[in-house]
């Protein structure tokens, strides 16, 4: 019977402890937040445990939630930053380790799950430089460049800029790949 | 060159290319993260709730989160993966606890041991466990209980969980053998899960017990009396319930302050007295039968320019519950909105009250905007709530403060958390109506959700003379502190009491919509130190009564054979309306009268006022409505908007919609 109620309000509901509120909003938006951390991080075990961390972190958070914000805007923010959180935790952490085996298994099984000429793509993106990467994810996903600055916190031009740098890995990515 | 991606600028095909390139997220693991959300959703209210001190606990408030926690992770694959979940639970709690303290204060020993555990797993697969600032290594013993706790909870067998990681083994990542080692600790002992969870609270809102206006026989019982209500909480209170989609309890809906809501332009006063009475017959909505008496009070327009200087107090809840986004920021924003209304020689104190009460600005004038705005700006919010001690002190401000001729008003903005202190609430009531006699009014302004003491708001506002109000938006507060500033602040007339007679040779039945929090007995109408409502200038109030003429197929009780009703008066007159009230200051009452003609005309304003009441009546389940719907109901409401120039109307109508699709 929630299902119509606009997310704003589920969310402000939330913010104030509605427990209902906050699991109809978290099953609205699962998807895409999982979405959006399998771009971001290029890999699909990596994105299930970023998932995982936004949703426990996501009830404390949850109450700062102020309703003058897009709750999905806001939601993106909270998974970029976690995503960031989780890569700075990953450059200090030796990943060289036992991990591998699992992530490589992981990683097989995505690339099965998908045809090559997808595979190409995120094989693409997971090369991009972080900042490209997270701009084009958002990019991607029908967020507008104006949201995108403001989840990102870097101004429109900057956006604009990385997209076409972006473009431009992309485009040199495929034609080393095509050359013989 | 060749292929799709030749092209970058075509973003399109990128974007569906992206999109069939994403995996959809792992079942298993999508439903485990939404219960860890949950329980760690549970678990944050539940510490929250505990740095709230409040000593009038409703009972049956009781366990109301332990049920919502339940219903958070009620699937069968999230009940059977929430014992394994505790470990994974422990450890990506850390991200929130990275960023620095979240805004919660002393939680309790077993929440402590869940939220200053920062653990993270080595790529070996073992868990390090690094207490919150202590960068020390910890055995894994801290962890017993909370994990104790959720897997008491749950009572899940260990073998359901072997199985589930055995069948998860694509995502066996580290963690999972983290979590196989928490969850071989030793059994809770007896009484400790009972203990940990039936103090979350969840929701502490309190409500007045009213039961709705029964049906009344007119040869038993001819004559009805009740205070006028000016407040308009109960709409604004079921409007945020309906916007969060659910639909506001019966004991939420409080009619006439739903009819009342909206401005109505009802004819203006004569000259002698300070407001217009009316009752007028029309139609009802929802039977054909029966008629309704539409009673409608109209205050005369307030001269604006020739109103006496107003001292108002703002005395303002800044305890720890008011650290929402909807409560102190919101209430900083609205008197920042009323400011603008006042006029210069009005002045402003601000009293505020948390753990100790005290005057943050000194009688200002209204001009002096800089130094009122800075003085809001420094509010913040922490302690507890020491309610009595800042009223003593905002009432010992306004009286220092008014001169002679002057209106002083005390302005009281809380969330409801008011009774720390205060042993018994008729004490308070008693002080703040003895203070009303000396000239100063209360009015109470009610923020955020969860906590609202709705009853004691309404009892503080009526003992005060003054007007409750709820504010959920800002949109809210304008209609309250800016467009209706005038009512709210100048009283016309006091201690307004309607009484109707009626005449059992026309009416067989009737009964009152709404107004259950306001009866009086027939002998308080003439009893002038009875007290009742005040009328505000400009304000209009509205009271309906469904009739049901002799002879009604609608009747629903039947005559007696015994006792022939005795019909000493045979005129056509449906009743006779009684309205005392006095003016501001004076001690006796005036009288006006007026005969309940049938035969009236209904005007937009009436029809609206009566799709209002039909809609209270239906979120009430009121068994007097028949097959009348929610679409009548609109439709009634919508024929009748009028010129609706702040759009009330109009939201009213969205309102009745969402509650339409709610009760389906």
């Amino acid at each position: 019977m929630r299902m119509m109620v606009e997310d704003q309000h589920l969310a402000a509901a939330a913010a104030t402890g509605d427990a209902e509120a906050f699991s109809v909003l978290l099953d609205r938006h699962y998807d895409r937040v999982f979405g959006l951390a399998y771009r971001m991080t290029g890999q699909r075990a990596e994105a299930e445990d970023l998932t995982q961390d936004i949703c426990a972190a996501l009830p404390a958070k949850m109450a700062h939630y102020q309703p003058s914000a897009r709750f999905s805007t806001w939601l993106y923010r909270v998974v970029v930053n976690a995503a960031h959180d989780r890569r700075r935790r990953a450059t200090t952490h030796n990943k060289a380790a036992s991990g591998w085996g699992d992530w490589e298994l992981d990683r097989q099984a995505a690339i099965a799950d998908s045809n090559s000429q997808l595979d190409w793509l995120t094989g693409a993106m997971r090369g991009l430089p972080d900042d490209l990467r997270d701009t084009l994810a958002l990019i991607l996903d029908e967020v507008t460049h104006a949201d995108a600055a403001e989840i990102l916190n870097v101004s429109p031009g900057t956006i604009s800029w990385r997209v076409s740098e972006a473009k431009k890995h992309l485009r040199a990515l495929k034609q080393q790949e095509d050359a013989p | 060159m060749s292929g799709p991606f030749d092209d970058f600028d075509d973003f399109d095909d990128l974007k569906t290319a992206m999109r069939a390139a994403t995996p959809t997220p792992d079942a298993t693991r999508k439903a485990k993260n939404i219960a860890l959300a949950g329980k760690n959703f549970a678990t944050r209210q539940e510490s929250t709730a505990q740095v709230r001190f409040t000593s009038d606990r409703p009972k049956k408030g009781l366990f109301r989160g332990v049920f919502s926690m339940f219903k958070a992770i009620s699937t069968r694959q999230a009940l059977t993966a929430s014992t394994a979940l505790v470990a994974i639970g422990l450890f990506v709690y850390m991200p929130a606890l990275q960023q620095g303290p979240d805004g919660l204060t002393a939680p309790t020993p077993e929440a402590a041991v869940v939220e200053s555990l920062a653990g993270s797993l080595d790529s070996d697969g073992r868990a390090r466990l690094q207490a919150a600032g202590e960068a020390e290594e910890l055995s894994v013993a801290p962890m017993e209980a909370p994990v104790i706790a959720e897997q008491a909870d749950m009572a899940a067998p260990v073998d359901t969980i072997a199985g589930l990681s055995s069948s998860t083994s694509v995502m066996a990542r580290p963690s999972a053998t983290a979590k196989m080692e928490a969850r071989s600790l030793p059994s809770p002992p007896p009484g400790y899960v009972d203990d940990s969870q039936l103090r979350i609270e969840a929701d502490t809102e309190a409500y007045p017990d009213a039961e709705p206006n029964p049906l009344k026989i007119t040869t038993d019982e001819p004559v009805s009396t009740f205070s006028i209500d000016v407040d308009t909480a109960s709409y604004a209170i079921l409007r945020s319930s309906l916007n969060r989609g659910r639909l506001p309890s019966p004991e939420q809906v409080r009619i006439e302050e739903m009819v009342n809501y909206f401005p109505y332009d009802y004819a203006a006063p004569l000259d002698e007295v300070p407001f217009s009475t009316r009752a007028t017959v029309i139609a009802t909505p929802w039977n054909p039968d029966t008629q309704l008496v539409h009673i409608a009070l109209q205050g005369e327009k307030p001269a604006l320019d020739t109103r006496p200087p107003l001292n108002l107090v703002f005395l303002i809840d800044t305890s720890g519950s008011m650290d929402a986004p909807n409560k102190l920021p919101l209430l900083k924003q609205s008197f920042q909105l009323m400011l603008g209304q006042l006029r210069p020689e009005d002045q402003v104190a601000i009293v505020t009250y948390a753990g100790s009460a005290g005057q943050v600005l000194d009688p200002t004038p209204a001009s002096d905007r800089a130094t009122i705005l800075a003085a809001l700006d420094r509010l913040d919010a922490g302690g507890s709530t020491a309610g009595q001690a800042g009223l003593q002190q905002a009432y010992a401000t306004a009286e220092a403060m008014s001169e002679e001729g002057e209106v002083s008003r005390i302005i009281l903005a809380t969330d409801g958390d008011f009774n720390v202190g205060i042993h018994d609430p008729e004490a308070l009531k008693d002080f703040i109506a003895k203070k009303r006699e000396t000239g100063t009014y209360l009015s109470v302004l009610g923020f955020g959700r969860g906590n609202l003491d709705d009853a004691t708001m309404q009892a503080l506002a009526q003992s005060g003379n003054g007007q409750a109000a709820y504010i959920d938006t800002l949109s809210e507060a304008q209609k309250t502190l800016v467009d209706q500033l005038s009512g709210a602040l100048f009283p016309i007339a006091n201690d307004v009491k309607i009484q109707v007679e009626f005449n059992p040779a026309q009416i067989a039945e009737y009964r009152l919509i709404g107004y259950e929090t306001r009866a009086l007995n027939r002998a308080d109408f003439n009893n002038d130190r009875v007290d009742a409502g005040e009328i505000g200038a400009g304000h209009s109030v509205t009271a309906i009564y469904e009739v049901t003429p002799v002879g009604s197929p609608a009747r629903l009780s039947d005559p007696l054979r015994y006792q022939a009703a005795e019909e000493t008066a045979t005129s056509a007159e449906y009743g006779f309306l009684r309205l005392r009230y006095k003016r501001p200051g004076e001690h006796t009452s005036n009288l006006i009268e007026t005969p309940i003609l049938p035969g009236g005309e209904a005007t937009p304003d009436m029809i609206f006022a009566s799709a209002i009441a039909g809609f209270g009546q239906l979120l009430q389940n009121s068994p007097y409505l028949g097959n009348w719907s929610y679409a009548q109901a609109i439709a009634l409401a919508n024929g009748a908007k009028g010129d609706d120039a702040f759009g009330y109307r109009a939201q009213a109508v969205q309102l009745m919609r969402l509650a339409d699709r709610l009760s389906q």
